[in-house]
């Protein structure tokens, strides 16, 4: 079984550079997603692994194979389409076969192999139906279907749930997270919906303007984000950032917030380096770690005292924005206590110390 | 509850509007009035030419021409098919009917082989200097037979081929060649760029993945192109007259001949029922497949 490498990977449409000088290593057998917004080079980054689109410059290796510039059915490599891309003309079983008739199997691993994969993902009785006969929901599962017949050791997904509804993405979000889970394969990823990345993946490379931001864990992604993109990025409501700047002393560090005045106690936090006094400093504070009151007794790192201007509720869970000034904050709260809060009043909200994030205003980068 | 539910209902109770009477208006005379007179423009002389193809000489004679048949007859039919004199043959017009099979078959599996796959090639794969081929391409479609048409009757001799069915056949072949591959490179363009990279991805293979995936997905343009060639290649006449020999003459050029003739006597009703014979072919195919060509055409196929 495979693992892939891309090194060195430059893509280029004339004089525009989409991917410059990208590596990036997935392992065997894990599910690794690329997340980023539109235009952010990841589908460009999945079509050249594919072999749809020709390499600038670079190479990619899947195992031990240099595949750079072998044709796309010689890389042993299935893929999924965001539009199923379904030969409207076959069947579905004629759909499931095509890419096996040309691999030159015997006909009676065909059959196998096709009866395999309808009882995997319950198409069996679909078999004999045309692709305009079915909905959304089973073109999606033969579309996977036609990329597991193949049994190869890589599978590639381009956004496939995103032309399905609410309840039907998260049903199938699940099954190919189950698939993954009993078949072990490789799976690379592209999505721009962080709930996918984060409930299906085991690494997430998080990429802007052609440049992987960070790559880890959704765990790690999630509470450690190494820059500010990634950090507004994944998470939603997403992540406060307040610009500030340090006050060192001794061993204190205390971030003040000019339009609000509010001092945040950065003592505590495992800088990665010591850093200078008066440096501007962004402030990442997490919706959900917000805790009503102002923390008696607990050292919050932080007390807010703000109006609140609007709350927002989603059944498990309520929202409250705060202005503070000339930003927004939002912060998590128990749903039961919205109908306690008047608009306009102060809400006192104290955030823990162990979940700050600062990052350098200047590069963006976490310190 | 009830209550507004009768409420309700009597506020719902639809009030009936005076239709609208249409006016005739002046442009809609108009338009109707150039309409007719398109339309007569074609059906006259159909008319005649029918009427004609089934009345006797004898009534003929009399010189009207707009006039029913008397006596209905079918003999004009039959001398038309069977007897019509070409120079000194008198073989009926049936020999060019054959002829005219003979050249149109070979015509439509070239011409229509050559430019799908060519269409297709240009539309879906990464072909080097594409663009500057089609440009080619699309100039060519715009010169005139005549210019080309001593080189191509040179051609032919020094190959051997002149005067046979396959000079004609492959001559209509390469004339039609410019703009069926456009139109065939407009429809697969419209193909989604994805469901050629899923085919590239399961197969990767030039030819199978046009008779397994795009050929069946073609139905449309294939009715469209075909009425084309069909029409094109049965109506022709200068490519006949230029490159069929003595015994391959197309239907179209024994009806002319015979027609167009400066001695004797001429049987008016014969020769309409020849250039009655000659027509049907093309206008059977255009009933027949007529609904799919309007469908190919409103389905984007040929544009640009």
């Amino acid at each position: 079984m495979p693992n892939i490498q891309f090194s060195q990977l430059v893509k280029q449409y004339g004089a525009v550079t989409v991917l410059e000088n990208l590596n990036l290593d997935v392992h065997e057998g894990e599910f690794l997603v690329l997340l980023g917004p539109s235009g952010c080079g990841k589908t460009t980054l999945l079509n050249m692994l594919a072999g749809l689109l020709e390499v600038t410059s670079g190479q990619i290796t899947i195992g031990d194979r240099d595949v750079t510039d072998l044709d796309p059915k010689d890389r042993g490599l299935a893929m999924v389409f965001q539009s199923y891309a379904l030969y409207p003309t076959k069947t579905v079983r004629g759909n499931l076969k095509f890419g096996l008739v040309a691999q030159k199997l015997p006909k009676e691993e065909v059959e196998r192999r096709i009866d395999w994969v309808a009882k995997l993902l319950r198409i069996e009785q679909l078999l004999d139906r045309k692709p305009s006969q079915l909905s959304g929901g089973q073109r999606q599962r033969v579309a996977i279907g036609r990329a597991l017949v193949k049994k190869v050791g890589v599978f590639l997904f381009d956004e496939p749930l995103s032309n399905l509804d609410a309840k039907l993405r998260t049903e199938m979000r699940l099954e190919i997270k189950k698939l993954h889970h009993e078949l072990k394969q490789t799976v690379v990823y592209v999505t721009h919906d962080q709930i996918e990345a984060m409930t299906m993946a085991t690494r997430i490379a998080i990429m802007d303007r052609g440049v992987i931001q960070q790559i880890g864990s959704p765990d790690e992604v999630y509470e450690h984000p190494a820059n500010i993109f990634v950090a507004r990025f994944i998470g939603s409501p997403p992540m406060n950032v307040l610009e500030t700047s340090l006050k060192v002393s001794g061993n204190s560090v205390q971030a003040l917030h000019e339009p609000t005045g509010t001092r945040i106690d950065l003592s505590d936090y495992p800088f990665m380096s010591r850093p200078d006094d008066g440096l501007r400093a962004s402030v990442g504070l997490r919706p959900e770690n917000f805790i009503t009151g102002n923390g008696n007794g607990s050292r919050p790192a932080a007390v807010f005292n703000l109006p609140l201007l609007y709350t927002e509720k989603t059944g498990s869970d309520a929202t409250a924005f705060m202005t503070s000034k000339d930003d927004l904050l939002a912060a998590r709260i128990d749903p039961g206590l919205v109908s306690k809060l008047t608009l306009g009043e102060p809400l006192a909200l104290s955030f823990p110390r162990e979940k700050l994030n600062v990052f350098d205003a200047r590069t963006g980068l976490r310190m | 509850m009830t209550d507004t539910l009768a409420n309700a209902a009597a506020i719902a109770t639809p009030t009936v509007y005076a239709r609208r009477k249409r006016k005739l208006r002046g442009s809609t005379v108009a338009i109707y009035a150039f309409l007719i007179m398109c339309a007569l423009f074609f059906t006259v002389p159909l008319y005649v030419i029918i009427v004609t193809s089934f009345k006797t000489m004898l009534q003929i004679t009399e010189g009207e021409i707009f006039s029913l048949p008397r006596e209905w007859t079918l003999e004009p039919w039959y001398k038309a098919w069977n007897t019509l004199c070409t120079g000194a043959e008198c073989n009926g017009i049936k020999s060019g009917f054959f002829n005219s099979l003979q050249i149109l078959i070979p015509s439509i599996a070239i011409s229509l082989t050559i430019s799908s796959i060519t269409g297709y090639a240009l539309a879906l794969w990464n072909v080097k200097w594409a663009n500057t081929f089609l440009f080619i391409l699309f100039m060519c479609a715009f010169v005139p037979f005549q210019i080309i048409m001593i080189p191509l009757i040179i051609l032919m001799s020094k190959t051997g081929f002149y005067g046979t069915y396959l000079a004609v056949a492959v001559v209509h072949a390469i004339l039609s060649l410019p703009l069926l591959t456009l139109i065939f490179r407009n429809f697969y363009k419209d193909i989604p760029q994805e469901l050629m990279s899923a085919a590239m991805m399961d197969s990767g293979s030039f030819l199978r993945v046009f008779v397994e995936i795009i050929l069946p997905m073609s139905g449309n343009i294939m009715v469209v192109v075909l009425i084309l060639v069909i029409t094109s290649v049965w109506n022709d006449y200068l490519v006949g007259l230029t490159f069929a020999g003595f015994s391959s003459q197309p239907m179209t050029l024994i009806l002319a001949n015979s027609v167009i003739t400066s001695r004797g006597e001429v049987i008016y009703n014969v020769d309409m029922a020849a250039a009655l014979l000659t027509a049907i072919p093309p206008l059977v195919v255009y009933f027949g497949l007529g609904r799919f060509f309007v469908q190919g055409i409103t389905a984007g196929a040929i544009k640009g």
